[in-house]
Formats: C-alpha cells, structure tokens, sequence
C-alpha cells in the first residue's frame, strides 16, 4: 500500500525526483511514520471522503466558480482571462480546503490538540474555523511582525477560539512560526496534531496538502471546458511555499499543452536581495533544506538561511515547495516573479476592472497576465487561481497608498 | 586520561577509547556542548579550553544555525548571537585547530544542522573535519534514512556519526538507528526541545532498558540535565552524557563559572545510580 492511488510522485521515501523527503529530529520521525499511514488510510476510505466532499460542499462553499474576466482582457487586449474564485471559499482563500481535511484527518486519529503555523493569517484563520467546526483545540503560531500587518486576521483567530501565540525569535516570520510550530509538536507529539498550512515541511506534509488542495485544479479543469469548451493555455499562480499553485497545477499535469506558471514574490527585485524567489535567484536559492524538506531555499554563502521580504506575508518565505523544484527540473511547470511594484499595479487593476479585491499573494499571479496577456491572441486563455481576497490587506494598502490611486 | 605513550587515536577510534576509559573508570562519560562564536570567537575558544582543562572527557563544538528547531531558548539565543558576530561553518574548523594546537587530544565532535553542511558541500565538510581534527559529526536533524551520503563520507574518513533515539522511538526505529550510528548514539531523553529542566524524567531508567538490549553502541544522554547531581544519577545508567543548556547558562555570567560548573560535573560523586 504505497502512495497516491495514481501513478504521481511522491515515491514512498517522499521523494519528488530528487527533491522532499523527511529532514526531521529523530523525536517526530514516528509522529511521521504513523500521519502518512493514517493519511493513507482516510484518503482511501469512502467514509472519510464523503464526509470531506460534504463539508466542502455545504460549508466551504465548494465548488468555487470560474468568472471570465471580460473587461480585465478587454483591457489587456489579449488572451481571455479565467479567474478560479478561491477568493470566494468559506473563510476567503484556498486555505480552507486543506485546514479542513487535515483537520478531519486529526480528529479520526483521535488528536484534539491542533497546532499551525500562519504567514499571512489565511492558514491560521483556516486551521481555526476548521478546529471550531469539528471542536479541536487549536494553537496558532505566528510571527511578531506578521501580527502586526495582519492584524485582521489575529482578532480573526480569536474570535474563532484559537489561541494566538507571538514568535518573537528570528525575523519574526513565517519561517520562525514554523520553528516554533516544530518546537511544540517535538515536546507535545503524543497528544497533539500538527496542521501545516503548505505544500511544503517533511513527507508526507507536501503530499497531503496537495491531495488536499487538488479540488481546485479539478473543478477548474471541468469549468473551463464547461464554459470555453477547450482547456487553457496556460494555468497561472501565485507560489510561496506553494499549495495553491500545486492545488490548481494537479489536474493539468498530463495535459502537455497547458503550461503551468508559478509566480515567487519579487519583493523590491532580485539585485535588491529583499524578495522571496527561491528560483530567481541562483546565487541564493539553492538546494538545502529548511524546515524537513529538500529544495529551494534562500540561503547566504555559509548555508544560513536568509530573511525574505515581501509586500505579501503569505509568500514571505525562503524555501518552495518539493514537488515545485520537481516541475521545474522537469520542464513541466516554468517560474517567473513579480515585484512589489508590479504587483500593486495589478492589483489596482482587478479592482477596478472586475470588481474583486485580491490577496496580495494573488496578485503576483495577476501581475504575470499583466505581462502575458497582450502577447497573446484574443482567443487564447488564461487561467487563473485566484487564491484568496484582499480584505485581510487593506492595513497594508492604507499604509502604502492613497485611496484614488494610481 | 593520559596517552602520552605513541600516536593518539583519531576519529571513531578517538571516541571508542574514550568510551572504553570510562567504562573502566565506572563512569558515564562528560560531553559538554558549546557553540562556537558564543560570546564571541576568541572566548568561546577559551571555554572550550576550560572545558578540556577541567575534565570533560569530550567536547560537542556547536555550530550556529539560523533556524535551529530542535533547541530551545538558551541554545536559540546563544547561536543567535554567535551568528551576528560572524560565526561561519569554518570559525568550528579553526576552533577544533586551536584546541589541537593547545595539545587538547580529547574527543571532538562537531554539531550542526544538516543545511549548513549541504551549503560547504558534505565531501568537502566530511574531508575538513577530519583534516583540522574532528572526530565525529551530530547532525540532529538528519536521520538514518536519510543519511547515505554522510555515512559513506564519515566511514571513509573513519570519523563517528551519530543518530538519535528518543522516547517515540519504536523498535523498528531503534534498530534502524542501532545498524547506523557510529561512535554513540544520542539519546534524547525526553519529548522536547533542548533546555535545562529541574529533574529528569521519572521514565528514565526503563527507557534506558527498554534501549540497552536493542543497541550496541554507547549510550549517551542528552536534553535537560543541568547540575552535577542529576549527571551523578546518570552514573552506571547510561554511557555518557551532554550538558548544553547549562553550560551556555554559566557562560552567560563568565567564563570562571563555566570552569567551576564544569569541575562541579567531573568531581560528581559516583554511583548513585537512578532506579
């Protein structure tokens, strides 16, 4: 009984071709042995899916629709622009669809202590929402800084009923929670169940999450030949640690001719050294491992890892996922980034043209149909996962900008 | 330990005479850990000094990690400030030079997260080590199944390689890291992270037990021991012993406390083994 009931990766070690794997203290490697075997089994029992595909269905939300975006490509005088409306899932983001399969996943193994670590807020407002439904106790850890330009999103937490708690070590980010978030389930692994927001961590972590998240590539794929009656040109997102990306790219991987793009954070641009694109920048993204797993990972000349920025929290951070390292050595998936600067623009725009406030995370991925969609004919098309809405932003916004901008 | 008579043993041999003499001796070997680059270069090698000076049978040289999510506080706060001080992957290598220049023959081991040590290059690591005088690595988050390459480079080199075994660990794992590990093995002894704690854990002596016959490798106890009564428990138990966290604790007041903290631990009284 090994991995996935179809023939992708990972192998059974947790390897994605060269890249995942389980680079962990000795302490949690049983905790490991025991979520990928406890995962296998719920992921292959009818029970446990119908209780997930209901939950999604009545509560979530699910499915999320597909809108054309008529006057965004219009404007951009190019390729037709397909918007995939994560945006609109219970909560405000992807997140949710795997907060509440681990979740469930926890409570059938009996755990009701539910640790997470949180970057932007979404995870942990996930993790929290999806702990309060099915009455788990839930612990989030998040970075001193990030509290402070997610504010939203920790009164979010907390009126939820989890606890918040500030990590101070370190650049205070998403990479400290993380630490910390490890920290606690080495001392509490018997009792405590770990729900890591992306597609990365230690095998089976980046698996998992991506079985969990596949549900948007899924419906995508059958909206877009529903609505457009052929499949995309290429599949757009944006890639922090990566499960949006993975969660939409799944469904198209044997379709040879849609192109998968993921778009890392480019921060104030890669000679500026303050970003998050662990691709882009060949000097300091390379091969290491951070937090269990090998792949990408920003990183100085003496193997320390470095501190990112971004305008988003969510993509704030300095390794990518294993099975994106894999897309990208086998020429399946291409990267690209986009700045801050190039994302405000963006963003900007789908406000103004559609009507939709996006993440910041999202943005980056509206940034590149910036770039690509007037290259393209007027019926070519692009799909676009658009992860989550921006309200949790706006503190962020109103600190940066004036409201008739640009 | 006096091996003034031919050339002193390196590498795994270093570490299975030290073993050996202990054993002799009764006694659950001392291996304190530092971090090099704590306070700074120059006193972390004077610590390290002391630390040989008063006793310790071995020393783990600790190199600073950014993310180093197996420690607690005190470890996490020290490394901190050895890595804003320009602590590198080569300060541990000129510091196991300079204790080897001072005449120091005791065992020692270099302690790193595995990511700084893929950055160096592990062949180029593994070959450094063992020219500047190491004698084992600890990579704590590197476990057995992952460590092909390391353990390749490490028997050629002849240098020890520890793995870890803690209170998860089942018997699978236990045999896993038994067949792997070579020099000792690093028993965690509790679920957490490392720290000093007021006592040890009531459980000890039957992990302990429920290890010894599945290993055939020196056990050596770490996380949490921190005063030279718990360490006087350890005694007949266990094959030998970390300080970490205590340690950093006295550097923290000055290096005249380390060197007492550290006699304090060598001159424990014997036998009062834990039951």
């Amino acid at each position: 009984m090994l991995p996935p009931a179809d023939k992708a990766l990972p192998d059974a070690r947790g390897y994605f071709g060269d890249f995942g794997g389980r680079f962990v203290p000795e302490t949690i490697m049983p905790a490991l042995d025991e979520l990928i075997h406890e995962f296998q089994l719920a992921w292959r029992d009818d029970g446990f899916r119908d209780e997930y595909d209901r939950l999604q269905a009545q509560y979530v939300g699910r499915p999320t629709p597909l809108s054309h975006a008529q006057r965004l490509s219009e404007h951009l005088q190019g390729a037709q622009i397909y918007l995939k409306r994560e945006d609109l899932a219970h909560t405000g983001a992807h997140k949710i669809n795997n907060a509440l399969g681990q979740a469930l996943l926890a409570k059938r193994m009996g755990k009701k202590r539910i640790i997470a670590e949180t970057g932007a807020g979404q995870h942990g407002v996930a993790a929290a929402t999806a702990c309060a439904l099915l009455g788990l106790d839930c612990i989030v850890y998040m970075g001193e800084v990030d509290m402070a330009r997610q504010e939203p999103n920790v009164f979010r937490m907390r009126l939820l009923g989890a606890e918040v708690r500030s990590v101070a070590s370190g650049s205070r980010t998403l990479k400290d929670a993380i630490n910390e978030a490890i920290r606690d389930w080495v001392t509490n692994v018997r009792t405590t169940f770990y729900l890591l927001g992306s597609a990365l961590g230690p095998h089976p972590y980046p698996w998992m999450v991506r079985e969990f998240q596949s549900i948007i590539g899924q419906e995508a794929r059958a909206q877009i030949l529903q609505q457009a009656g052929r499949l995309p040109d290429a599949c757009i997102a944006c890639v922090g640690g990566g499960s949006n990306a993975i969660g939409i790219f799944h469904a198209f991987r044997e379709d040879e001719l849609v192109d998968l793009i993921g778009v890392e954070a480019g921060g104030h641009g890669i000679a500026s050294e303050e970003h998050a694109a662990r691709f882009a920048d060949p000097d300091r993204g390379r091969l290491g491992t951070l937090h269990g797993t090998y792949s990408y990972v920003l990183q100085d000349a003496d193997g320390q890892i470095m501190n990112t920025h971004s305008i988003s929290a969510g993509l704030d951070y300095a390794a990518i996922g294993p099975e994106h390292a894999f897309l990208r050595q086998t020429e399946r998936a291409h990267y690209s980034y986009a700045t801050d600067e190039e994302v405000l623009a963006a963003f900007h725009l789908l406000c103004a043209t559609e009507g939709i406030i996006p993440a910041l995370e999202s943005a980056h991925a509206m940034a590149e149909v910036s770039k690509r969609a007037p290259q393209m004919p007027r019926d070519a098309i692009l799909l676009v996962n658009l992860s989550g809405r921006g309200d949790k932003d706006l503190d962020t916004l109103m600190s940066t900008l004036t409201p008739d901008q640009p | 330990m006096n091996h003034e008579e031919g050339p002193h043993p390196q590498g795994i041999q270093a570490v299975a005479a030290m073993f050996a003499q202990t054993k002799r001796e009764g006694r659950a070997a001392f291996l304190p850990y530092f971090p090099v680059g704590y306070p700074n270069y120059e006193d972390s090698i004077s610590i390290l000094q002391s630390l040989a000076e008063a006793g310790a049978d071995g020393i783990e040289i600790g190199i600073p990690f950014s993310d180093p999510l197996a420690d607690g506080p005190t470890v996490q706060a020290a490394t901190q400030i050895a890595l804003e001080a320009g602590t590198t992957v080569e300060s541990a290598f000129r510091a196991v030079e300079a204790m080897r220049a001072h005449g120091h023959q005791l065992p020692l081991f270099l302690m790193s997260y595995l990511n700084p040590l893929l950055s160096y290059g592990p062949h180029e690591f593994v070959q450094k080590a063992s020219d500047v005088g190491a004698d084992g690595l600890i990579i704590p988050d590197l476990p057995p199944e992952e460590a092909d390459a390391f353990i390749t480079l490490c028997e050629l080199a002849e240098l020890a390689l520890v793995f870890f075994l803690a209170p998860t660990s089942d018997d699978v794992r236990i045999q896993l890291v038994s067949e792997r590990a070579r020099g000792f093995i690093y028993v965690v002894s509790l679920t957490g992270t490392t720290g000093a704690r007021a006592a040890l854990p009531n459980d000890l002596a039957r992990f302990i037990a429920r290890l010894r016959p599945r290993c055939a490798q020196p056990l050596v106890l770490g996380f949490g021991i921190s005063n030279a009564e718990q360490a006087s428990q350890l005694d007949g138990l266990v094959d030998g012993f970390i300080v970490g966290s205590a340690m950093i604790a006295a550097a923290k007041q000055s290096q005249a406390a380390v060197r007492q903290f550290t006699q304090q631990i060598v001159q424990r009284s014997h036998g009062e083994r834990l039951r």
